[in-house]
């Protein structure tokens, strides 16, 4: 399956390798509701490891849809929370008025 | 409880939706939403290369500072030559203060990344530049006519792009307004003479020093004076 790595692009991974992430990205979420920031990002460092080690990186050209997206691995916790709770963190797209 | 890339996916598409519904002409939406990249990566640019400045001027006073340091430390050790062990003490004071300046100088450098903010900046221009491409290719793809109906999976992966590029400028950008204000902030404290003007060339300390290597120069010439004096009345006695 395909998955995006936020800020740094797509790899496909195999179906071992997708476990293994969903795995730690549980755990990142738990980490997230305990405010946690020290586990998140070290759970977040260890998915994108996981995801550039085991995976190939797929061309920038290439145009689909992940299907899983990994959020950037330095992402604080303030910053975590603007991005799921108000969806602040990533702007708008701009749409040609 | 849903896991961070199923919530982080949700977003993305939620973005990309509410985009669709307000985009009347898909081609048109790529361009526009291109020529806003390209305006915000020249924002963020604009960011680094501030605080690329403010980082060279506290470079510029911490080497002033060293310099200070060194000086110093010289001029403790006249005045310890010269007996002036109260001079040598001021002088030690003020380089202990100097070099506990120096210390916060270097860690307020320090927290002014701006490698950091450059190896991002051009990641990003990198980005950018990919969504041009991929712009173009979704545009040949599909007629308009076509577009307004068919969101396919590329126009998803477009979508998926956008975020991803206005998520990496967003950030981008928040750092370089953090950093740009500590750089500020580090600005102000100086002009505000906060820090010890350590560049004024002539200090008290100068001046005393310099009153003992003039005197002792003084009493050096004199006392070679005076034995030149003194052999030259000793010849006239030869001669007599």
């Amino acid at each position: 399956m395909i998955v995006r790595l936020m800020g740094e692009g797509q790899f496909e991974i195999d179906d071992e390798v997708a476990k293994g992430l969903n795995d730690l990205d549980e755990q990142a979420a738990q980490a997230v509701e305990a405010g946690d920031e020290e586990r998140l990002s070290e759970l977040l460092r260890r998915m994108a490891e996981a995801v550039r080690t085991n995976g190939a990186r797929v061309p920038d050209e290439h145009l689909d849809a992940s299907e899983a997206i990994v959020p950037p691995d330095d992402l604080s916790l303030d910053e975590a929370r603007r991005l799921f709770e108000d969806e602040g963190l990533i702007p708008d797209l701009p749409a040609a008025s | 409880m849903a896991g961070l890339m199923s919530r982080a996916s949700m977003v993305v598409k939620a973005k990309f939706s509410k985009l669709l519904d307000h985009a009347e002409d898909p081609a048109e939406t790529l361009d526009y939403s291109y020529e806003r990249q390209l305006e915000l990566l020249q924002n963020v640019k604009r960011g680094i290369a501030d605080v690329v400045t403010a980082k060279k001027r506290l470079e510029l006073q911490e080497t002033q500072l060293q310099q200070s340091v060194v000086k110093l430390d010289t001029q403790a050790r006249q005045a310890l030559a010269a007996n002036r062990e109260d001079l040598a003490r001021q002088a030690l004071e003020r380089k202990s203060g100097l070099q506990q300046q120096l210390q916060g100088l270097d860690q307020q450098a320090q927290q002014l990344e701006q490698e950091k903010l450059v190896t991002s900046e051009k990641a990003l221009s990198a980005k950018v530049e990919a969504f041009r491409t991929q712009k173009e290719t979704i545009k040949a793809q599909y007629s308009a006519a076509e577009a307004q109906v068919r969101i396919g999976e590329a126009a998803t992966g477009i979508g998926e792009q956008m975020a991803d590029t206005g998520l990496a400028i967003q950030r981008a950008k928040d750092k370089t307004d953090q950093m740009q204000a500590r750089a500020s902030a580090i600005d102000e404290l100086t002009t505000s003479g906060a820090l010890e003007d350590f560049t004024s060339d002539q200090t008290e300390l100068d001046r005393q020093l310099g009153a003992i290597a003039s005197q002792s120069q003084v009493d050096d010439e004199l006392a070679k004076m005076k034995a030149e004096v003194g052999s030259g009345d000793k010849q006239k006695e030869l001669q007599q």
